[in-house]
This record gives C-alpha cells, sequence and structure tokens, in this order.
C-alpha cells in the first residue's frame, strides 16, 4: 500500500478498481503457498547437503536473517534510519549471558527477558530523539551502539566481563534435547526464521502495519490521517529492538562466548546493507541477509581481496536494483469482499 | 595551567583535522542530502599516498627533506580530489533519482572498497611517517612548550577552511555551489550547472579530506588501512554537532568535537573518551534538533 488510506467512499467510487485488480492478486496468493511450501521443504532438507562448515555458515546467516528481519520492521516498513541496530542485539545478548551464568536460568526461556530488556533500552532511548529527522536520527543510533559498545568494554557495574566478555554460556535445551551440534542450531535458528516470517507477514496485514507504510512514505500525511507518527514510531523501534534482543540470546547460546567485539557499528551497518539491500519485504530481509553475511564466504576463493569484491557488488547492486531487490508487493484489495459491503483494510489505521 | 593549554592546543589540532574532513561530509550532504560514508577511506587514503610520494621524491633511497612536504600535500589532495570525483560519477550519480537509502549502502559499499583496496596495495600492517616529516621542535607559548607539528596543522586547516569560507562566500562559483544547495531544481533554472557543482563539491570535500590524512601522518606517525572508519565516524558527528549542510558548522563542530574529547580523556576518564563525545552529540541533538548552527529549515508540519 504506498498512498495514505482514503475514505471508503472514495475508493468504492475509483474506477480503476474493477474485477480486473482482483485476478493478479488472487494469482499471487496462490502461486506463494507452493513456492513458500517448496521453501520450506528445501530448508528443511538443506543440511543433509551440507558440509560441517556450510552448515556453520547457515546458521550464522539464519541468525543474520532474523536480525535483519527485526530491523526490517523499523528500517524497512517505518523508515526509521537505524544504523545502530547491534546495540540492541548486544542487550538481549548479554542479559541472556548475565542471567544465564550467574543464576543458571534456562537460554530459551530468558528468550522473552531479552528480547523485553532489549525492547525497553530500545523505547527509553528512542523516546528523546524519535522526532528527529532521518539522518539526525541515524547518526544517533550510531552514537546509541558505540556507547553501548564502550560500557560493554568499560564492564559496567562490573557484570559485562570487560574486553574478554562472558563465556561459559550454556547450550538451550528442547524437550530434553540439548542443542550443541550446528545441524541443531540449524534447526532452531530457521524455525525461529519462520516463525518470525510469519508473524511479521500478519503484522504488515494489520492497523499498525498500514499506519507504518503510511508514515515510510510520507509521515505528514500520516499524521494528517490521524495516525500517531510518534507512538507508532516508537512501536515499532521497541518491536524490532524486542526481536534483536531475542535474536541475541539465541547468538549468545550458540556461541557460548560473546564479548563485545561482536556488537559494533560494523555489525550495524551490515543489517543496514541487509535490509536496504531486500527492498523491505520480509523475503526481502531474509534474501538480504544472505547477500550480505553469505556472499563473502562465497567469495572466499579472491582471499583477501573477498570484502574488495563485496564493496563493489553493494555498488552494483544498489546501482541496478536502487528500490532493493524484493521491494514489498503493493497490497491488493478484494474487491469482491468490499462489494458485499465488508470493511476493507483503509479505516484510517 | 600549563597542562589545561597544552590539551587545548591538542584539542584544536585534533580538531582541526576533524572539521576538515566534517567539511567534506557536510559539503556533499548539503548539496546532495547523502551520506558520503567514503569520505573517511578517502582521507585514508590521502594519509598513504602522502607517505608514498614523499618517499618516492626522495633520491636513491634518501629522504627529501622536510620541505617537500608542501608539494607532496598539494599532489596528495589532487589525487584524492580525483578520486572523490570518480566515486561521484560511479557510485552516487547513477542512484540521484533513486531513494536515500539505496545511495547510502552504495556509499557503505565504496566504504568497504577503499578500505580493503588500501589493504590491498599497503599491506594489513600500520605504516609509519619518517622523523623527517615529523619536526619535533617546540615552541614556548605563555612559558609552555607546545610541539611546532601541533601549531602547524592547526594554522594549516584553519587557513584551508578560510579559503574554503571565502570561495563559498565570495566568488561566483561558491554562490552556485549555495543555490545548489538551496534547491537544485531552481539553481538549474537559473542556469547553473547542477552537475559540474556536485562534482567539484566532491573534489574539494576528497581533497581536503586528504589534506587531513597527510596532517594525521604527520601528528601521530602511524597510519593504518581502518583508521577512516573512525576519524570518518568523528568527523561526521562534528558535522552534525555544528549543523549538517552549514560550512562554519563543520568547522565549529570538528574543533568543538576535538576539544571536549581532549579535555574529556585529559580531565575525566579516557576509556570513555569516544562515548563522552556521542554522548555530548545526543544532547546537543535533543536540545537542538539542527546542530549548533544548522539552520531552522522548514518541516513540513
Amino acid at each position: 500500500m504506498t498512498n495514505a488510506p482514503r475514505p471508503e467512499n472514495t475508493r468504492r467510487s475509483a474506477p480503476s478498481s474493477g474485477p480486473l485488480r482482483t485476478k493478479p492478486g488472487a494469482v499471487l496468493q496462490h502461486a506463494k503457498i507452493p513456492a513458500l511450501i517448496a521453501l520450506t521443504a528445501l530448508a528443511a532438507v538443506l543440511p543433509l547437503a551440507l558440509n560441517p562448515y556450510w552448515t556453520a555458515v547457515f546458521v550464522s546467516i539464519g541468525l543474520g536473517a532474523l536480525l535483519s528481519l527485526s530491523l526490517n520492521v523499523i528500517l524497512g516498513r517505518a523508515g526509521i534510519f537505524n544504523m545502530g541496530h547491534a546495540a540492541f542485539y548486544a542487550v538481549g545478548a548479554y542479559v541472556t549471558a548475565i542471567l544465564n551464568t550467574r543464576y543458571q536460568i534456562p537460554v530459551l526461556w530468558l528468550l522473552p527477558v531479552a528480547g523485553a530488556a532489549s525492547g525497553l533500552c530500545a523505547l527509553l532511548a528512542a523516546r528523546p530523539i524519535i522526532h528527529l529527522r532521518g539522518d539526525y536520527l541515524l547518526i544517533v543510533t550510531v552514537g546509541i551502539v558505540e556507547i553501548v559498545r564502550i560500557a560493554l568494554v568499560n564492564d559496567v557495574g562490573g557484570l559485562t566481563g570487560g574486553a574478554n566478555g562472558i563465556f561459559g554460556i550454556a547450550r538451550p535445551e528442547i524437550f530434553g534435547i540439548r542443542i550443541r551440534r550446528d545441524i541443531q542450531f540449524y534447526y532452531l535458528v530457521w524455525g525461529a526464521v519462520g516463525l518470525t516470517v510469519a508473524l511479521f507477514s500478519r503484522l504488515d496485514r494489520s492497523r499498525v502495519g498500514r499506519a507504518l507504510s503510511c508514515i515510510k512514505e510520507d509521515d505528514t500525511a500520516a499524521e494528517g490521517c490521524g495516525i500517531d507518527v510518534a507512538r507508532y514510531k516508537l512501536l515499532a523501534f521497541g518491536l524490532g529492538a524486542f526481536w534483536a534482543g531475542m535474536a541475541g540470546a539465541l547468538f549468545a547460546a550458540k556461541m557460548t562466548i560473546i564479548s563485545p567485539g561482536s556488537f559494533t557499528f560494523w555489525d550495524s551497518v551490515l543489517l543496514f546493507a541487509a535490509v536496504t539491500l531486500g527492498g523491505g519485504s520480509q523475503a526481502g530481509a531474509v534474501l538480504g541477509a544472505f547477500l550480505v553475511f553469505g556472499l563473502p564466504e562465497i567469495f572466499r576463493d579472491f582471499a583477501s581481496a573477498r570484502m574488495l569484491v563485496f564493496g563493489l557488488a553493494l555498488m552494483a547492486m544498489m546501482v541496478v536494483r536502487p528500490q532493493g531487490l524484493l521491494p514489498p508487493a503493493p497490497r491488493r484489495y478484494d474487491t469482491r469482499f468490499r462489494a458485499r459491503g465488508g470493511r476493507a483494510a483503509g479505516d484510517g489505521a | 595551567m600549563d597542562q589545561l593549554f597544552q590539551q587545548l592546543v591538542n584539542g584544536l589540532a585534533v580538531g582541526g583535522i576533524y572539521a576538515l574532513v566534517a567539511l567534506g561530509y557536510t559539503m556533499v550532504y548539503g548539496v546532495l542530502k547523502l551520506i558520503n560514508f567514503a569520505h573517511g577511506d578517502l582521507f585514508t587514503i590521502g594519509a598513504y599516498l602522502g607517505l608514498t610520494l614523499f618517499v618516492a621524491m626522495g633520491s636513491a633511497g634518501t629522504l627529501p627533506g622536510f620541505a617537500a612536504v608542501l608539494p607532496v600535500a598539494v599532489m596528495v589532495m589532487g589525487l584524492t580530489a580525483l578520486l572523490g570525483g570518480v566515486l561521484e560519477r560511479v557510485a552516487y550519480r547513477p542512484l540521484r533519482k533513486a531513494g536515500r537509502l539505496s545511495a547510502v549502502v552504495s556509499a557503505l559499499g565504496a566504504s568497504i572498497f577503499f578500505q580493503n583496496a588500501v589493504m590491498l596495495v599497503w599491506g594489513a600492517n600500520y605504516e609509519v611517517y619518517p622523523e623527517v616529516m615529523r619536526p619535533s621542535a617546540v615552541i614556548f607559548l605563555f612559558d609552555t612548550g607546545v610541539p611546532l607539528i601541533r601549531l602547524l596543522i592547526i594554522g594549516v586547516s584553519l587557513l584551508l577552511m578560510l579559503t574554503l569560507y571565502g570561495f563559498i562566500h565570495h566568488t561566483r562559483t561558491g554562490t552556485a555551489v549555495r543555490a545548489a544547495a538551496i534547491d537544485q531544481g531552481a539553481a538549474a533554472l537559473m542556469g547553473i550547472n547542477v552537475n559540474r557543482i556536485i562534482t567539484l563539491v566532491f573534489l574539494i570535500g576528497a581533497g581536503l579530506g586528504g589534506a587531513a590524512g597527510i596532517m594525521v601522518g604527520m601528528s601521530y606517525g602511524q597510519i593504518d588501512f581502518s583508521m577512516g572508519f573512525s576519524y570518518g565516524l568523528k568527523a561526521f558527528t562534528a558535522a552534525v554537532l555544528g549543523g549538517i549542510g552549514n560550512i562554519p558548522g563543520a568547522m565549529l563542530g570538528g574543533m568543538l568535537l576535538g576539544l571536549i574529547e581532549t579535555l574529556g580523556s585529559a580531565y575525566l576518564t579516557i576509556a570513555w573518551k569516544d562515548a563522552i563525545s556521542f554522548l555530548v552529540l545526543i544532547l546537543i541533538l535533543i536540545i537542538r534538533p539542527t546542530g549548533i548552527l544548522g539552520e531552522r529549515t522548514a518541516e513540513k508540519l
């Protein structure tokens, strides 16, 4: 949906929307389901074909995908320039690590705790700055991620272990199975990715999702339509950070060692690139994670020149496809539903 | 008191370097509304080129005298300026009409490219500027010893900044740059070749960045391929601090950031040095969202 929601009556009388517009949408819907099933099946059997090295690579791509999905809510959906996402990821990972190593709380129980902690931090940090214009907000988020990293290095409150970080984080356990090997993590992480895609796709179709895409297109118009822009931006920020915190918890469990080096400005930059390359859709965010975290692995043949090639590839991809690889398809409305007098989406969120 | 004076000089020297790099960010931002992330890496390239050219100017294994720094600096500024122009043509011009996000990512790609190119050409280890380039003389001012090199850096950076200010505010071309920054469409209608102005802005910004690169080498002696990243981040912070898009703002922001950082690490805590500058930035943006000298742009609401 690219336009601000219009009142029902104008939409009903709009001549361009006839039965013709329903059809391509419907076809797309039907084509999507088999594609999704095929992708899921592929993801399920893929590890059988991978050697241990590539399984590990895929686990880190999966973690990257979770993070870029979470940033996608903030940057891709609401259009908030957040280049400090690693800060929220770090909060989740450190909360998990501290609570797990000190109080032996199982890692998976800590998922919501980590998410809540990082979401809360994000809300507190974003509250005074959410009204800033694009690039000012960007530099503030950069400042936040640097401050968090420095705080971690300086061992705040004696909790974070300084530059060495925290080690000895327990492995997660599901139904009595201890997740230890990469292949087990593969299923855990990619399962989480699937769940995230499903949930966030629902979010896109909700009142909140509509409000966010309005804000992204034009926040003045959105304000004019009665959308509380600051509130929805904060909501997106908090939700994205919540998800990043949970991804951080999984990361901590996978690595068993975390240190400030994993949560730098650079990591935020890569996530930013992943989301922008993707173009804003859920599939795009996952694809972006593949490109940003997977391409350097594929380019390993270039040895020391691989990041050089990666930089060139980033530039080339943006020049060729500035809107991103998979921008979200415009929403289509079922005209038959509307003809029956139902209230289609667009009620001003 | 002595110490304070020395710290002030140090702060102004660092600040001058930040300000020169910040000018490149702020000029490009002023005209294109683009954060040129590769700018910090042009600065690194300037530092390396300065070293290489200086060594090359000596004959048969001997280094030239300190006087050779001046022609080297001029050459480096020319070369980095050229590189800046090429960067604009290849990475940014095709994206001029596209959204701002894609230009940001293209800029990040360019930054990664440059950084790794420097690593491949000059190696991953740090390089050391020869002693000849770093006069160790100390000048006594108000009974306090101050390294000559610091004063030199402050002087040269001020000179460059004033020249730029004069150029932007008192020449026809400078007026065209300001016009293009305010409204590209209107500027084009007034007969200004906006494309040429944008190229010019990249040339000037990159040239100043290259000069700042040599200054870092001469001041600290050590350069490495990834230093553009942290200096670039600081300089961009300085540009926002002063009000991005605003040339005197970048100068003020750079100097201010240099002072805050130096005084903060001298009198408060060195471990939190970088955090202090970011904290100040956040506070200023909360109180004054357009930066210190930023004009009140007419917001849409």
